[in-house]
C-alpha cells in the first residue's frame, strides 16, 4: 500500500541576515511514519522545523499539509489542522498547573470542555506524571518538564507531532519509556523526531533525514544511513 | 461545578452581602462615597480582564471610560434619551472604541502598545475639548435630575444610587468570575503567561487579545455611562490622562488578576487619600509613600498577598 504524503515541503529557505540556516530543502513526509530528522549542531534541523509549523516564515518555498497548501497560513491555524510541535527548549506555563498545562493543549478540540478532565489525566498519565495535576509546572524537575511538553504535545492529539529532543534531560529509565510512549502515539500520528541521541533513532525511526549546513544531506532507512560514508564523515565521527 | 468554583462563587457572593449589608449602616458620607467607589471599582475590573488576565498593560483606559460617559450623557443631552437606553448606548460605545482601538493599537505589544494606547487616549481627550460646543468641554455639563430615573427608580437617590452601583459591580465581578473559569478565560491568562507558547498550541493569540480588550472595554463603559447617571455630571475630566493612570494602580494595588484585587484597590486608594487629606495638605505625600511601601513589600498586591499567604484557591 502506497502511503499519503502528510507532509512536503519544496524549496523551503530561510535566511537570519546573512546566514543561509535552511537551503532549499525538499522534504516529503508520508502519513503514519516515524521520520528522524538528524544532523550536527547548527545544522538547521530546529530552524526547518520551526518553518513547517509556521513559527518562522520562510525566505521562499512551499509547505503542503493534508493536501493543502499552507506557506502563507500563521502558525496557529496549522496547528488547529492537525500539527503539534513540542519545544527544544522546554516551553511550558510555568505559574500554572499541570492540569492548566495540559488542559490548555486538549480543550481546543473538545466541545465546551467535555471529558477535559479526563483527557488531561490521560495525557499526564501517558507520561508518567499520573496524579501531580495539581502541582505547579514550574516545580517540576528539568526532566518532568519535559514529559509535560510531551503531554501537551499528546492532548492535542495531532496528526503530524514535531518533537525537538524530547529526550534530552530524561534518565535511562524514562528514555525506555519514551521510546514505548512514542511506538504507541505513532498507531494513529505521523512522528517527525529531531533527535541527537543514537541508540533512540535507530530503534523507533522508519526513515532518517540528515542535515548538515541547511541542506539534506542523506536519507534513507537506518541501515542505510549508518552505512553512508559522507554522514559518517559529517556526523558520526567517520 | 468543582470545588474551588464553588468556594469562588460563595465568597464573591459574600462580598457582594456585605456590601448590601453596610448601606444600611454607613453614615451618609461614606455611604456616598461607597457608592463612588463601587462605579470606579467596576472600572478597575474592566481593567484587570487586559491586564491581570491577559496581560495587556494599556495607558489610555479613559479613553473607555469616557466613551461610556458621553455616549450616555450626549444621548440623553442631545437626543433626549431616556436613562436606561442611554446607559446600554454607553456600554456599546465602550466596546466598540475598545474594539476599534484594539484592532490597530494590538499590531504592537509591550511598550509600543502602552504609547498606542496614551495617544488613542489623548486624540479623544482632545476631541471632546475640540467640540466643546457640543461637549462643554473640560467645564461638563449636568445630567438633570429629572432625567436621571430608570422606571419608578430615582437613580439619585442616595439608597437606590447605592444599590445601582452594587448591582453594576455584582455584574463585573460575577462576569470576570465566569470568565477567569471558563476556557476562555484559560486562554487569556496561557497568553500572559507565555504567548509564544498558547500560539503554538493552536490558539489565535490576536483575536483574544481583541476579546480580552472589547470584554474590558464594554465594563468600563458601563461603569463610566452609570458614573454619569449616578452622579450627575459628564466632564473631560474623565477623559484625562490622570484616569488612565488610576485604574493601573488600583489594579496593582488590589492584586492583579484577581477577581476581588480591583475593589479592594480602588476601596484603599480612596480611603487612603480621603482620610490623609483630612489632617495634611501634603497627603499626596502620604498617599505616595503609601504606595510605595506596598509595592515593596506586596508586589502582587492586597489580594496577590493574600492568595500566597493564606487562600490559594482565590480566582
Ligand atoms: N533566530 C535566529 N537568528 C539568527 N540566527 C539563528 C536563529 N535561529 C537559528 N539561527 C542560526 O541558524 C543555524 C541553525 O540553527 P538551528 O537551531 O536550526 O540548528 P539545530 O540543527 O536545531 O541545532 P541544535 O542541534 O544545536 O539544536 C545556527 O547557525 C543558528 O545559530
Ligand atoms: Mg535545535
Amino acid at each position: 500500500m502506497a502511503a499519503v504524503t502528510l507532509l512536503s515541503a519544496t524549496g523551503i529557505t530561510r535566511d537570519f541576515g546573512g546566514l543561509r540556516a535552511v537551503d532549499q530543502v525538499d522534504f516529503e513526509l508520508p502519513e503514519g511514519q516515524i521520520r528522524a530528522l538528524i544532523g550536527p549542531n547548527g545544522a538547521g534541523k530546529t530552524t526547518f522545523v520551526n518553518l513547517l509549523c509556521g513559527r518562522l516564515a520562510p525566505s521562499a518555498g512551499r509547505i503542503v499539509f493534508a493536501g493543502e497548501d499552507v506557506t502563507r497560513l500563521p502558525a496557529h491555524a496549522r496547528i488547529a489542522r492537525g500539527m503539534a510541535y513540542t519545544f527544544q527548549i522546554t516551553s511550558i506555563f510555568a505559574a500554572l498547573s499541570l492540569y492548566d498545562n495540559v488542559a490548555l493543549a486538549a480543550q481546543r478540540r473538545l466541545a465546551a470542555g467535555e471529558g477535559l478532565g479526563a483527557a488531561v489525566a490521560a495525557a499526564l498519565g501517558r507520561v508518567g506524571l499520573a496524579g501531580r495535576a495539581d502541582q505547579t509546572a514550574g516545580d517540576l524537575s528539568y526532566g518532568h518538564q519535559r514529559l509535560l511538553e510531551i503531554a501537551m504535545g499528546l492532548a492535542q492529539r495531532p496528526r503530524l507531532l514535531i518533537l525537538d529532543e524530547p529526550t534530552q534531560g530524561l534518565s535511562d529509565a524514562e528514555i525506555e519509556d519514551f521510546i514505548a510512549l512514542i511506538r504507541s502515539v505513532a498507531r494513529d500520528a505521523t512522528i517527525l523526531l529531531i533527535e541527537h541521541n543514537m541508540d533512540v533513532v535507530m530503534t523507533l525511526a522508519e526513515r532518517i533525514t540528515v542535515m548538515d549546513f541547511g541542506a539534506v544531506l542523506a536519507e534513507g532507512t537506518p541501515g542505510e544511513i549508518k552505512a553512508d560514508r559522507a554522514v559518517r564523515i559529517a556526523y558520526l565521527g567517520g | 461545578m468543582s470545588g474551588a468554583t464553588r468556594k469562588g462563587v460563595v465568597l464573591h457572593l459574600g462580598v457582594v452581602a456585605l456590601l448590601a449589608g453596610l448601606q444600611f449602616v454607613l453614615p451618609a458620607y461614606h455611604h456616598g462615597n461607597l457608592a463612588r467607589v463601587m462605579v470606579l471599582a467596576s472600572f478597575a475590573l474592566g481593567y484587570n480582564v487586559m491586564f491581570g488576565y491577559t496581560g495587556l498593560l494599556s495607558l489610555g483606559h479613559a479613553m473607555f471610560f469616557a466613551a461610556g460617559l458621553y455616549g450616555m450623557g450626549l444621548a440623553m443631552r442631545h437626543l433626549g434619551l431616556p436613562a436606561l437606553p442611554a446607559l446600554a448606548l454607553g456600554v456599546l460605545c465602550g466596546a466598540a472604541l475598545a474594539a476599534l482601538v484594539g484592532l490597530l493599537a494590538l499590531r504592537t505589544a509591550g511598550v509600543a502598545f502602552m504609547i498606542v494606547t496614551l495617544m488613542f487616549a489623548q486624540t479623544g481627550y482632545l476631541t471632546i475639548l475640540y467640540f466643546g460646543a457640543f461637549t462643554r468641554g473640560d467645564e461638563g455639563f449636568v445630567i438633570p435630575r429629572a432625567a436621571r430615573r430608570i422606571g419608578a427608580l430615582d437613580l439619585s437617590e442616595p439608597t437606590t444610587r447605592y444599590f445601582a452601583a452594587l448591582l453594576l459591580l455584582g455584574l463585573c465581578l460575577f462576569a470576570t468570575l465566569a470568565l477567569v473559569r471558563s476556557s476562555t478565560g484559560r486562554v487569556l491568562i496561557a497568553i500572559r503567561e507565555n504567548e509564544d507558547r498558547a500560539r503554538m498550541l493552536g490558539y489565535d493569540v490576536f483575536r483574544y487579545k481583541l476579546l480580552a480588550m472589547v470584554i474590558s472595554g464594554a465594563m468600563a463603559g458601563a461603569a463610566g455611562a452609570a458614573y454619569g447617571l449616578l452622579f450627575g455630571y459628564v466632564g473631560a475630566t474623565f477623559a484625562s490622562v490622570q484616569y488612565s493612570i488610576f485604574p493601573l494602580l488600583w489594579v496593582l494595588l488590589g492584586g492583579a488578576g484577581t477577581v476581588l484585587g480591583p475593589l479592594v484597590g480602588t476601596l484603599f486608594m480612596f480611603y487612603l487619600i480621603d482620610l490623609s487629606s483630612g489632617f495634611t495638605s501634603a497627603y499626596m505625600l502620604i498617599a505616595g509613600v503609601a504606595l510605595v511601601l506596598l509595592t515593596l513589600f506586596a508586589p502582587r498586591g492586597l489580594m496577590g498577598l493574600v492568595r500566597a499567604r493564606l487562600v490559594p484557591w482565590l480566582p
